[in-house]
């Protein structure tokens, strides 16, 4: 079996697990941590998008997630359009915000911590706005009503949460993949790389740029409806809060930047570690101190993240199975 | 083919380019040579489109493409290399070469494939899997003409792609710009190995302080008492006479 055949199956398996797990976990408490694991994961692979592929870093990735959590939200309670066609609606909230952004920064030439301290500034900026307009219910928030079903995208049990957070990371992993293929996805790599050879190459970096930040926006913009149907509640810091921008780029770099996995890997392992840190230590705080120890420990020793160093091991056992190969092959015409 | 007219440049107070005149024929390879910090580069870099320039004119295949951003002149066929080499250093050798072939299709069996042919014209066959960060100077350099060369185009602008080369190195890379040249594609370079610009173009341009000082074949030229004067020195063209 090739290689390839080979990989598509265990990524089918994982699929499958993941698919059936919710049947074999009786606690509601676990299920909700998954839950949060793949939309954490989710959010992690639209930074990554523009962050990873392309190495546009931002550091107001939630202002996608916010917009489009209002955009779902205000269209249901202010003019009771369901959040299925909210959502759709929020994706192109964030996908709209993300073009913007994407042409005013890029078109510039903001680049590096210049463009993660505009996409910051965008983001409180909007911080700001949402708390002194009113159809946004300001300070005091929205409120969203507790009606399950579909076209609510909301359920009664945690495990229809789960399927649905499930559904996002399978469509985030698959844009994902899609891009290792694809002619795009090779562009955003070279952009990261050396923009001005990408230039030389006759790539579009303007154009580039600002269809991965769309891609990133329109993902954010699913997300926020997610959160909005899921908790019921929505205010401006917690629609724009910085903790999410630092989370989605943070499971990115702790899992692998530019990998398709990372930013699952990256968001399985900090909330287990954030989990357990807060099960086994009771004085307050002292679990965010151990939290945070680990992760200086993650990024000085393995600057590639988690998958950086798997991928090291995979290397090694290919480079020495090619030499056994070749070995192999000199006993045969010997 | 290529058409620049009285193309200027200035930096600030310093004129960098100074109302250039020159043209490249289809099917030739022409160089543009002088001491360091004549403006070589810079002028390049304007015809790509890297910079603006303050004044002038250039025409590609007709088309003025003054104001047009590299990519878009890339598009139309011409196609710079950089002097100091810009790989993708996290791309292995192959990824690297497909960037440039993706610029003709978006299939990556199409690109994987002209981008192996390529590495085979340029003598990076071997060398395919390896990272661009692994490469050798000479590799680098292989690199930078293999990528510009799978875009397909039309002219190629190679920036001194010889430069700290040993002398078999440079004599492989003549053969390849030579091969390149046999599949109808047009050359405009840069080039400080004197060796290889008399080898390989049909006619040179000098280029000193910003100015063109001579232009001809490369025999002529190297023979022209200011072009000898530009690289050795005020009275050095006298001296040479009459030790002849």
């Amino acid at each position: 079996m090739s290689a390839l055949g080979k990989n598509m199956m265990l990524l089918l398996a994982g699929a499958v697990l993941l698919m059936v797990a919710p049947a074999f976990i009786v606690s509601k408490f676990y299920i909700d941590v998954l839950t949060l694991i793949f939309f954490t994961a989710y959010l992690g692979q639209s930074w990554n998008i523009l962050g990873g592929y392309a190495g546009q870093f931002s550091f107001g990735g939630v202002m996608f997630f916010g917009t489009g959590a209002y955009a779902s939200s205000i269209l249901l309670t202010t003019f009771g359009v369901p959040p299925i066609i909210g959502i759709v609606v929020a994706i192109f909230a964030g996908a709209l915000l993300g073009f913007i952004v994407g042409f005013m920064s890029f078109r510039s030439g903001l680049k590096g911590s210049y463009f993660a301290l505009i996409t910051l500034a965008f983001a409180e900026l909007l911080r700001v706005l949402a708390n002194s307009v009113e159809f946004t219910g300001g300070g005091v928030g929205l409120f969203l009503k507790y009606a399950p079903g579909l076209s609510n995208l909301q359920f009664e049990t945690p495990t229809g949460f789960y399927y649905f957070a499930l559904l996002l990371l399978f469509i985030s992993i698959a844009i994902a993949l899609w891009l290792e293929r694809s002619r795009f996805g090779a562009q955003l790599v070279a952009i990261r790389e050396n923009e001005d050879a990408a230039e030389a190459l006759g790539i579009n970096t303007l154009r580039c740029k600002i269809y991965a930040i769309m891609i990133m926006g329109a993902m954010g913009g699913a997300a926020g409806t997610f959160y909005a149907q899921k908790y019921l509640y929505l205010d401006p810091p917690i629609a724009y809060s910085i903790h999410l921008s630092v989370e989605m780029l943070l499971v990115t770099i702790v899992g692998g930047m530019g990998t398709v996995f990372g930013p699952l890997i990256g968001a399985f392992v900090l909330h287990v570690v954030n989990e357990i840190a807060r099960h086994f230590i009771d004085t307050p705080g002292l679990s965010l101190i151990v939290y945070g120890f680990i992760l200086i420990i993650i990024i000085s020793y393995l600057p590639n993240g988690l998958i950086g160093m798997f991928k090291k091991k995979l290397k090694q056992t290919d480079a020495s199975a090619l030499d056994k190969l070749k070995s192999d092959q000199g006993d045969g015409n010997a | 083919m290529l058409n620049v007219s009285g193309v200027t440049k200035r930096f600030g107070g310093l004129t960098a380019v100074s109302s250039v005149d020159l043209n490249v024929q289809e099917g030739e390879i022409v160089s543009l040579i002088g001491p360091n910090g004549a403006g070589k580069t810079t002028l390049f870099a304007m015809v790509a489109g890297f910079l603006k320039c303050d004044e002038g004119q250039v025409t590609f295949d007709q088309v003025s493409i003054n104001g047009m951003k590299p990519h878009q002149i890339s598009k139309l066929g011409m196609v710079r290399t950089f002097q100091i080499t810009q790989p993708f250093a996290g791309l292995t050798t192959l990824e690297n070469i497909m960037v440039g072939a993706y610029s003709n299709t978006s299939d990556s069996e199409v690109a994987r494939e002209k981008a192996e042919k390529v590495a085979e014209t340029v003598g990076m066959k071997s060398l395919l899997s390896q990272g661009a960060d692994g490469l050798t100077v000479a590799g680098r350099k292989r690199l930078e003409l293999a990528r510009a060369l799978a875009t397909d185009p039309k002219l190629l602008l190679l920036d001194e792609v010889m430069a700290g080369l040993n002398p078999t190195e440079i004599d492989e890379i003549v053969a390849v710009i030579k091969s390149i040249r046999a599949t109808g594609v047009t050359i405009f370079l840069i080039e400080h190995v004197m060796k290889a610009v008399m080898n390989l173009s049909d006619r040179t341009y000098v280029l000193n302080d910003g100015k063109l000082i001579a232009s001809g074949t490369p025999s002529t030229v190297a023979e022209d008492p200011q072009v000898i004067e530009a690289y050795l020195g005020h009275g050095a063209a006298e001296a040479m006479v009459a030790k002849s």
